[in-house]
């Protein structure tokens, strides 16, 4: 019983980070009907960041909170640049071209964004500086830190506020309805090409956020890191239902916490043969049955027009 | 008021629209009737700038709107009402009509469109918070004209507003269109169905295969052997 509550305090607090980095791929697909491949290598770029900004200051002395803040809002600019720039330079071009040739530059945006971070911070792991205290709590058995509990709570007001963005103001009105007609949301003098650049802006900005999170939590990062992360955040997306922002949010927590309880339990029922270093094939087993049974995901309402 | 010079429209090789000259005047309907696929709903999206010319110019109030950016066309005071209503079938009708509004911030001015327009459609004030996909298609064509006044237009192009409308809802819907016409605005109507189009209407155009082969005063047309023995069935 400890270890079940244990692994769902941690599925939670994966899955607010898949979550966020879920609504990324979701927005920018709910809109335009492309999958974002480079989106995984925009939160390793902002955990980067993140990490030259942040200990560069500590090092000079600042204290670390201010440290860290500083280091969070750059890598959220340095992010939100990235994201528009992306869909300016690769994608943009591309908005009449048939389907594929989007998907396979975004692959391509992927390949090159993980070299220019090799370029830039090098082969080698680096280490995320100690941002906030390590406190411990417990609970019914189960510890976690302060860093599990800012990272659910921070994760919860951020999307609240997405929430808030998208269904009660202006430029969300705008968004949903371009994501549901896109000619008709122009006649009424939407400009598509901003309501696009919006959502590569705010799904990139959480991605830095999300990036900095796992960074936090994890305390290392490496030019590679995007690459996983992004695909098990797809897979959030798609468990959801992509296109779909509760979906999104759902489905990250979900994948999270499947993969939390599967690693708690991987070597009672396999009789030890698997080690919960095998984790990560949960994400995969997820993938795969959700796309034999429900492609359209959980809250997905229809299947097949897009992508 | 608009202005229609020599505009082609074509889909790759195929000419949808062959050079067709036409003009409505300020505060005038003006009908544009043909059989399906005669080009009437290209020569409007060419018009609104859904799709590019591929050759000719439009021209609204002295100005030249060929090329402008399609999110322009609604500032400049052109509304569209496109073929199959178009509503957003995922945003209640309330945020349909808000975004009808959506190039214009004077607040107090768009409460007063809003009730004029639950005057027009009192059918819509019911259904104020429903999803607009859930709405039957007469109801969705009221929406959907209600959306377009809420941009406070200088001008209307209605695409087929009868479409698939039982008659008593092609009434009601018609009704509206007078009275909004009643209040001086310019009109540019499509319509298959040419009689209600030219009883409805000053003056009209007769369009086949992408070309303008006849027009006149709405009277005349209803009375023209041609266009009686084409379109009215006769
Ligand atoms: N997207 C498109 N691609 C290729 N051809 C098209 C396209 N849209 C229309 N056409 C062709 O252009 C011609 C004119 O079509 P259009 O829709 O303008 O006719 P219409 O007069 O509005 O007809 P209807 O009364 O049936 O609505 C038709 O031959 C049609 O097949
Ligand atoms: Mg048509």
């Amino acid at each position: 019983m400890d270890i079940f509550l244990q692994q769902i305090i941690n599925g939670l607090v994966q899955g607010s980070i898949y979550a966020l980095v879920a609504l990324g791929y979701t927005m920018v697909y709910g809109i335009m009907g492309l999958i974002n491949f480079a989106h995984g290598e925009v939160v390793m770029i902002g955990t980067l960041v993140a990490i030259s900004v942040a200990g560069t200051l500590i090092k000079a002395g600042v204290p670390v909170a201010l440290a860290g803040v500083n280091g969070l809002a750059a890598a959220v600019l340095v992010c939100m640049a990235l994201g528009w720039g992306l869909e300016r330079i690769a994608y943009r071009p591309l908005r009449n071209a048939p389907r594929l040739t989007p998907l396979i530059t975004a692959i391509g945006m992927s390949i090159v964004l993980q070299n220019v971070a090799m370029i830039v911070w090098g082969r080698n792991y680096l280490t995320f500086p100690h941002l906030l205290p390590k406190v411990n709590f417990e609970f019914a058995g189960a510890h976690f830190t302060a860093i599990q509990v800012m990272i659910v709570g921070v994760s919860g007001l951020t999307m609240a506020g997405l929430v808030f963005l998208v269904y009660r103001t202006r430029l969300g009105m705008a968004m949903r309805a371009t994501a549901q007609n896109p000619q008709v949301a122009s006649l009424m003098g939407v400009n598509s090409n901003r309501v696009i650049s919006a959502a590569f802006v705010i799904g990139s900005a959480l991605g830095a956020l999300a990036g900095v999170m796992v960074g936090t939590y994890y305390e290392i990062a490496h030019y590679q890191m995007g690459f996983m992360l992004g695909l098990k955040a797809f897979t959030a997306a798609v468990l959801g239902g992509i296109g779909n922002l509760a979906g999104a949010m759902a489905g990250g927590i979900l994948l999270g916490i499947i993969e939390a309880l599967g690693a708690g339990y991987i070597g009672d029922l396999t009789g030890g043969f698997f080690g919960s270093h095998y984790q990560d094939i949960f994400a995969f087993i997820v993938l795969i049955v959700v796309l034999m049974f429900k492609p359209s995901g959980l809250f997905g309402e229809k299947t097949g027009d897009r992508a | 008021m608009l202005e229609v010079t020599g505009l082609r429209v074509a889909y790759g090789g195929i000419q949808a629209v062959r050079s067709i000259t036409f003009h409505v005047n300020e505060g005038e309907m003006v009908a544009l009737i043909g059989a399906n696929g005669a080009g009437k709903t290209s020569t409007l999206k060419a018009i609104a700038r859904v799709l590019d010319a591929a050759g000719g110019d439009v021209h609204f109030c002295g100005e030249k709107i060929t090329r402008i950016a399609p999110h322009d066309v609604i500032r400049q005071g052109i509304a569209l009402v496109p073929e199959g209503r178009g509503v957003f079938p995922r945003l209640t009708v309330a945020e349909n009509l808000a975004m009808g509004a959506f190039v214009r911030n004077d607040a107090v001015d768009i409460e007063k469109d809003l009730k004029m327009v639950f005057g027009y459609f009192p059918r819509l004030k019911e259904r104020e918070a429903q999803l607009a996909g859930t709405l039957s298609g007469g109801e969705q064509q009221m929406l959907a004209i209600g959306r377009a006044l809420m941009s406070r237009p200088r001008m209307l192009l209605l695409d087929e507003p009868s479409m698939g409308l039982a008659p008593i809802m092609v009434q009601k819907i018609f009704e509206v269109i007078r009275a909004v016409a009643a209040q001086g605005m310019t009109i540019l109507l499509i319509e298959q169905n040419a009689k209600l189009a030219l009883e409805t209407s000053q003056r009209g155009y007769v369009m086949e295969s992408g070309e303008i082969t006849l027009h006149g005063a709405a009277g005349d047309l209803l009375n023209d052997p041609k266009v009686r023995a084409a379109y009215l069935g006769e």
